[in-house]
């Protein structure tokens, strides 16, 4: 690519590198696992003065570091921070207000599952909690795509002056270090116009963002910003297109259909899971299965014309995902199903990869040719590699009367089983 | 593909280690990978990183369960970790220990693969001597780079320079090195022993 260097490199110091390009003019974060490589490289980016007139402010919590950069980008300026699980939640209350006043702020979200049990490991449960935020939500299925999405999430959220959320994958994208194909300042410089608010807090000219408003109006002030958020769906595929021009590789877009044209069974899922269905669906394709893939870039604001367009010829849609609704089913699944609203096809919600369990190539195997033998019920959600025998052994205890959290118990109850064998008689070499 | 997964115990260099391999691999011409297991790392506790190589793109981002090269940074844990779950018949191992696969009663592993496939060397006393101090790591890549051939002992050298600059950098070279050195001559009695 002209003027691009590939590097080997962390997807968390990718997606620093990148973020620096754009030239945040404030960036205020409070470090939590997974995203913290992320601030920490953009922090020392700005002490060692490569990432020039910018201020890094490190808040005393998530909710302070998101009011910071309420304030910033209302004062007019690029405005950028990262968080995950727990500290997204704790930035609830300041996620709708940057949405409901219309600021462009940009947000790493490296996700994370949301306890209780506390779990350090990767699910999208804390973005999929935050889908009606009124933040725009883009999922980066690898490093490269997270780098690029980053840069034209600053584009999308200025155009619009609506905030973007660029969802990758806690862990398994941020603590990969891979090849990733770094935008050039240049480049990033053109693609990026500088920052004109669409609104500004100026002493000189002092007028108030935020007020009250009542029953008269806020319905008006909610439908536009329904009516902003869908105009997304015009602007990010134009982001796409120009994003392409420039850098010579695409990147962004509202969904990625793999191999779909003729495809009889589509998978669905988003993030970093769709390489690896990818795979599988090349597999099954050489034992002459007609099935693809399709990765949601976009779910906020929710492309349900393109989601339609490219599973209109299946006939069973299996929709993996890392969240679901509890006592409801698959929430990327629910929005499947309104796609294809009127349409023959039958969709399977498929929970997997909760609380940094893989999803592995052969437990996909296994699930779509349980899907193309007609073993599964579309009409319950499925949870993928379930340990049936643990949940049972676990409901048998609380009918004898057990009581006690089930968590302890279960992992209790897993010593011996799946665990580490402990002691000094653990097999030495019979694996072979 | 080729798949590497590397134990030790969280101080030991790890995952450094599984990073520094990609690094080696890509500027070869790999596509390469690397990444940690991940939970709430603490000195002296098991540690997995991997490393992936390819000659297409990588898409996938799952924890290597069929390892084609296996490296134990410390041999105590072979009483701890099933740290050779998975292998094939053609898979390689690597052991950090001065001692031999029958003082260690791994005869039946070694049996299981092929001659030259499983080899010992001493990296922390190497890296004792040359680094000055107990972190085997880097020995340990430049022994995996005679073993397996994957990567060459200069790709190893190199990358280690991209992480550690001057004098720390060149000690850690040096390590790599003598360690390649004494995997190379194993390989070459292998050899010699299977000729004869």
């Amino acid at each position: 690519m002209p003027g691009q260097r590939l590097s080997q490199i962390e997807g968390s110091v990718a997606v620093a590198q990148a973020v620096a390009r754009c030239r945040p003019s404030v960036i205020a974060a409070y470090p939590i696992s997974p995203q913290t490589h992320i601030v920490e490289g953009l922090s020392d980016l700005v002490r060692g003065g490569e990432l020039i007139d910018c201020e890094y402010l490190m808040a005393e919590s998530e909710f302070g570091a998101m009011s910071a950069c309420i304030g910033a980008s209302a004062a007019g300026v690029r405005t950028y921070t990262a968080t995950s699980s727990q500290g997204l939640l704790f930035m609830a209350e300041a996620l709708f207000n940057a949405s409901g006043l219309g600021l462009p702020i940009v947000m790493t979200v490296a996700n994370r599952a949301i306890g209780a049990p506390i779990n350090i490991w990767n699910d999208h449960s804390d973005s999929m909690s935050m889908r009606d935020s009124g933040w725009i939500q883009l999922y980066a299925e690898s490093n490269q795509a997270a780098v690029d999405l980053h840069v034209q999430a600053f584009a999308l959220a200025e155009r619009l002056s609506v905030p973007v959320m660029v969802c990758m994958d806690g862990f398994v994208l941020t603590h990969a270090v891979e090849e990733v194909e770094l935008p050039e300042q240049e480049q990033v410089d053109a693609f990026l116009p500088r920052f004109v608010p669409q609104q500004l807090l100026d002493p000189k000219e002092p007028v108030s963002i935020g007020a009250m408003v009542g029953p008269e109006a806020f319905t008006e002030v909610k439908y536009l910003m329904h009516a902003k958020q869908v105009q997304a769906l015009d602007e990010i595929p134009r982001l796409a297109a120009d994003f392409e021009e420039m850098f010579g590789r695409p990147g962004g877009g509202l969904v990625a259909p793999y191999r779909t044209d003729d495809a009889e069974t589509v998978v669905v899922t988003l993030g970093s899971a769709l390489g690896s269905v990818e795979e599988v669906v090349d597999e099954l394709r050489e034992d002459g299965v007609r099935i693809g893939a399709l990765g949601i870039t976009c779910f906020r604001p929710w492309p349900l014309d393109e989601v339609r367009a490219a599973l209109a010829g299946a006939s069973r849609v299996i929709v993996v995902e890392k969240a679901f609704a509890v006592g409801a089913g698959g929430i990327v699944g629910q929005n499947v199903r309104l796609a294809l609203s009127g349409l023959p096809a039958t969709v399977y919600d498929v929970v997997a990869g909760l609380g940094g369990r893989p999803i592995t190539r052969a437990s996909l195997r296994g699930l779509f040719r349980d899907v193309l033998e007609d073993r599964m019920d579309s009409r319950s959600l499925h949870f993928l590699d379930l340990d049936v025998e643990l949940v049972e052994r676990e409901l048998a205890r609380t009918r004898l009367g057990g009581t006690g959290p089930h968590a302890e118990h279960m992992l209790r109850a897993l010593v011996g089983v799946g665990a580490v064998p402990p002691g000094p008689e653990a097999p030495v070499g019979e694996e072979s | 593909m080729f798949e590497i997964r590397i134990h030790g115990r969280g101080g030991q260099g790890t995952v450094t280690a599984a990073e520094m391999l990609s690094v080696a691999a890509f500027d070869e011409g790999w596509h390469a990978q690397a990444f940690p297991t991940f939970g709430s790392e603490r000195t002296g506790a098991p540690v997995v990183a991997f490393c992936r190589l390819d000659r297409r793109p990588i898409r996938i981002h799952e924890p290597i369960a069929e390892p084609d090269a296996v490296i134990v940074q410390d041999p105590t844990m072979l009483h701890q970790v099933r740290v050779f779950e998975g292998l094939g018949p053609d898979s390689f191992v690597l052991v950090n220990t001065g001692r031999s696969f029958a003082e260690l009663g791994m005869t039946d592993l070694v049996a299981g693969l092929r001659p030259g496939h499983a080899l010992t060397v001493p990296a922390t006393a190497i890296a004792r001597e040359t680094i000055g101090r107990p972190l085997p790591n880097t020995a340990l890549l430049g022994g995996f780079a005679a073993l397996t051939g994957a990567v060459s002992i200069d790709a190893v050298a190199d990358a280690i320079r991209q992480r550690f600059e001057g004098r720390i950098g060149e000690d850690n070279v040096a390590a790599a090195r003598a360690a390649y050195q004494r995997v190379q001559e194993q390989k070459e009695q292998v050899d010699a022993r299977s000729e004869a």
